[in-house]
């Protein structure tokens, strides 16, 4: 086991762990933003660079700090490494600089953005964002394409992550879209508008970060936080068939997988649970499911929200012993 | 006269076959090598000559190849850096036009060292002729047994390969090269893991420059610590530098190390002095990613001394008053050349460069070129300094690999150095788009 220490909480984790899983284990307000890494999705992580954070410390034997920030999500830790995420200016300079380039190109249509609400850039932005912007230059346009029968990509949101290209290439035998091109220029495509059918190409509009891949069936018919987020499921031969069914009423809007607390999902779905089974008689509805209070999901307060603690959750632990 | 060691022979007749080549010493050190020395003798003798890389970021090569992962039981590959494509910089393009045999001999010398059996030569795909005098080169070589199966008798076999890129600058990133060489999109890796424990199809890889290769000859027949006396301090032995810009004498010269700068840009055996008799004003004394220097700095340090061609005096003074030799690529503008046009033009290399894997050099790259172009014709605002300041530091050391470093600092050194033409630029863009400027002189 390795002893590593990020802002001042010290944790011991396993040998190969990178210091975005250690500051995960740690939770709370530790925990570095990641656009771009997906625990689920080998090889994913490091493109973003919004999880930089800086090694004060690199291990016992060398006490020295590393010259530049390293990205989180693929630096392994080493015994005694000493990490500093909140607690580092450098670090939350840089950050700010990253969301300034996340945002140079992207349109900001977040009122008509069916992703707003649980969007990851704009959880970013409203965390590291400035208040105005450096430019007045055009942004970066792409015209909107279908690349599958129910997936619509609207390239001028996306960031570039390459989270649908791993997803794509890990759940499904065949990659049909990827990235063209190179540079600032370059865009996520499907190959001379081949179109993505793969049983499971669904999940690339929930491994997506941003609004760049929305859902077909559910574009424009809500807004996320008119929605209640239930547990369901049902018998389904091809995915485990544990979703999260998106609710107003008795009228099931959109299918999603189950999202955790870092917006990852617990379990890929397929196409059928997710575009097709939209009538209530197809799902068992387990109960609602939990949402964090600062999200603006749970403005429905269908949940009852437990009594939060003003103490810094970096400082104390008041609210694991309640 | 400084002594030449790469380029000792290159004026001899024909020297590019291998009969020529063979008759002048050549392969002699493979067969020192192979034949009366361990690969732990060959070895200990680069540690002992304190060869550093030479394709910009002079690592020391002993080192590296030390890192090499011995113990994996998979096999193990030289990959030879031969996509030179960094503006500026063109000594490794010459080496193997003029002295292919060279390279082979190094590579053959190299990986016996390694225990390597199958080497790549990884050529910038615009350098479409080299690929053909290197082809005919390893097909000499093989048919008088230096390549191949039991080449000299011995135990050891290798075969060489040459593989074009496809005309990108990134693929010159050791992880994009070997992510190109196996048939990807040019991306850098993420590291760790190093290419020393996965690199090429996931097995131990060593990637060197063309000029570190091909040094690796002499030094076996010289000897370490007699390759060790030349130079200076930890810059040992002699570098090729490649220079161009307003010089009279533009070209590819061997130096050896710890020449003063004012001797290299003045002395008629070099590039002797600015052309049509102008002043110096700048130099990039390392290829276009280095910070570039003003004349006063270039020609001494911040405390007074005279600068000298090493990795070390370039380097003095950090990025406040130093720069770096990098690859090598020297480029000299005298006091017409205008500072924002040409950091512009650099601005606009870096931006058509970058991958767009990672987010600060792929939206930062494009975001300084068009900043740039705008002070350049006419439309900057005193903000936009200040803008590309910011925006070149959020780049620098936030990215993958050093691409994002490399577009930083010449911006970054430039208004350092220069403030006064950026801000004329904005103060004054009538006049100063009227004034002669650049290359249009030369039309």
């Amino acid at each position: 086991m390795l002893k590593v220490t990020i802002d001042n909480i010290s944790i011991e984790v396993e040998e190969g762990t990178t210091i975005l899983n250690a500051a995960r284990k740690i939770g709370g307000k530790v925990v570095p933003p990641a656009m771009c890494y997906y625990s689920k999705l080998k090889g994913s992580g490091g493109k973003c660079r919004t999880c930089l954070v800086k090694v004060a410390q690199s291990c016992t034997k060398d006490t020295r700090p590393m010259s530049k920030l390293v990205a989180s999500c693929s630096t392994p830790v080493q015994d005694g490494m000493v990490v500093q995420n909140l607690t580092s200016p450098e670090v939350i300079e840089a950050r700010k600089g990253i969301v300034e380039f996340l945002l140079l190109n992207h349109p900001l249509d977040c009122p008509v953005c069916d992703q707003a609400g649980e969007c990851d850039l704009q959880d970013l932005s409203f965390g590291y964002g400035m208040e105005e912007t450096a430019t007045d230059d055009e942004r970066r346009e792409y015209p909107m394409t279908d690349i599958g029968e129910n997936i619509k990509l609207h390239m001028n949101r996306c960031i570039l992550c390459y989270r649908c290209v791993y997803a794509a290439d890990q759940l499904t035998d065949k990659r049909l879209h990827g990235v063209l091109y190179r540079g600032d220029v370059s865009e996520i495509s499907t190959f001379i508008n081949q179109s993505v059918t793969n049983e499971f190409s669904g999940n690339i509009i929930d491994v997506c970060p941003v609004g760049a891949l929305t859902d077909k069936t559910f574009r424009f018919k809500s807004r996320v936080w008119f929605l209640n987020p239930m547990n369901a499921h049902r018998e389904c031969t091809r995915c485990s068939g544990k979703v999260a069914a998106w609710m107003f009423g008795n009228e099931i809007f959109r299918i999603t997988g189950r999202k955790d607390q870092f917006g990852e999902v617990e379990e890929f779905i397929c196409n059928e649970c997710r575009f097709e089974k939209k009538d209530i008689n197809d799902w068992v509805i387990d109960g609602p499911r939990h949402i964090k209070r600062q999200s603006v999901i749970s403005a429905n307060h269908y949940e009852e929200t437990k009594k939060q603690s003003l103490i810094d959750p970096i400082e104390g632990k008041m609210h694991e012993q309640k | 006269m400084g002594e030449k060691i790469l380029l000792a022979n290159i004026d001899i007749p024909g020297i590019r076959g291998f009969d020529v080549y063979r008759a002048n010493g050549g392969y002699a050190a493979v067969e020192k090598a192979l034949l009366e020395m361990t690969a732990a003798q060959v070895s200990a003798e680069i540690n002992r000559s304190g060869l550093r890389g030479r394709g910009g970021a002079g690592f020391p090569t002993g080192l590296k190849w030390s890192f090499l992962d011995r113990k994996s039981d998979k096999p193990r590959y030289l990959v030879c850096n031969a996509d030179e494509s960094e503006p500026g910089t063109f000594k490794d393009r010459y080496l193997m036009h003029h002295l292919p045999h060279l390279l082979i001999e190094g590579l053959i010398i190299s990986s016996f060292t390694l225990g390597v059996n199958t080497c790549y030569i990884y050529i910038r795909g615009e350098f479409k002729y080299l690929v053909g005098i290197l082809e005919n080169a390893i097909r000499e070589a093989r048919q008088h047994g230096f390549l191949g199966e039991h080449i000299l008798g011995t135990d050891f076999s290798l075969n060489i390969y040459v593989h074009p890129g496809a005309g990108a600058y990134i693929c010159g990133e050791e992880t994009a090269l070997l992510e190109s060489l196996e048939g990807k999109r040019g991306n850098p890796r993420i590291k760790p893991p190093f290419p020393a424990f996965k690199g090429l199809y996931g097995c131990p890889t060593v990637v060197n420059n063309v000029e570190t290769l091909a040094t690796v000859g002499p030094i076996v027949n010289m000897g370490g610590d007699v390759y060790a006396k030349i130079g200076r301090g930890k810059s040992t032995g002699t570098k090729l530098i490649s220079a161009c810009g307003n010089i009279n004498n533009p070209g590819v010269y061997e130096i050896e190390m710890g020449l003063p700068v004012e001797d290299f840009i003045y002395s008629p055996e070099y590039c002797g002095g600015i052309a049509r008799d102008k002043y110096l004003k700048a130099v990039i004394p390392g290829g276009s990613s280095v910070p570039i220097l003003p004349a006063d700095l270039i020609l001494n340090t911040a405390k007074g001394e005279k600068r000298l061609m090493t990795y070390e005096s370039l380097a003095e003074g950090d990025f406040e008053s130093g720069t770096m030799l990098g690859s090598g690529g020297f480029i000299v503008y005298d006091e017409d050349a205008c500072i924002v046009r040409n950091t512009w033009n650099l601005t606009r290399f870096y931006h058509h460069e970058s991958c767009g894997q990672c987010s600060p050099c792929r939206e930062g790259t494009g975001w300084m070129e068009k900043v740039l172009y705008r002070i350049e014709h006419g439309q900057g605002r005193m903000s936009d300094i200040d803008l590309l300041v910011r925006v070149a530091k959020n780049i620098e050391g936030n990215t993958i690999c050093p691409l994002g470093d490399a577009a930083a600092w010449p911006v970054a050194s430039a208004i350092r150095h220069f403030r006064h033409e950026f801000e004329e630029h904005v103060l004054h863009p009538a006049a100063v788009l009227e004034k002669e400027r650049s290359l249009i002189k030369f039309f």
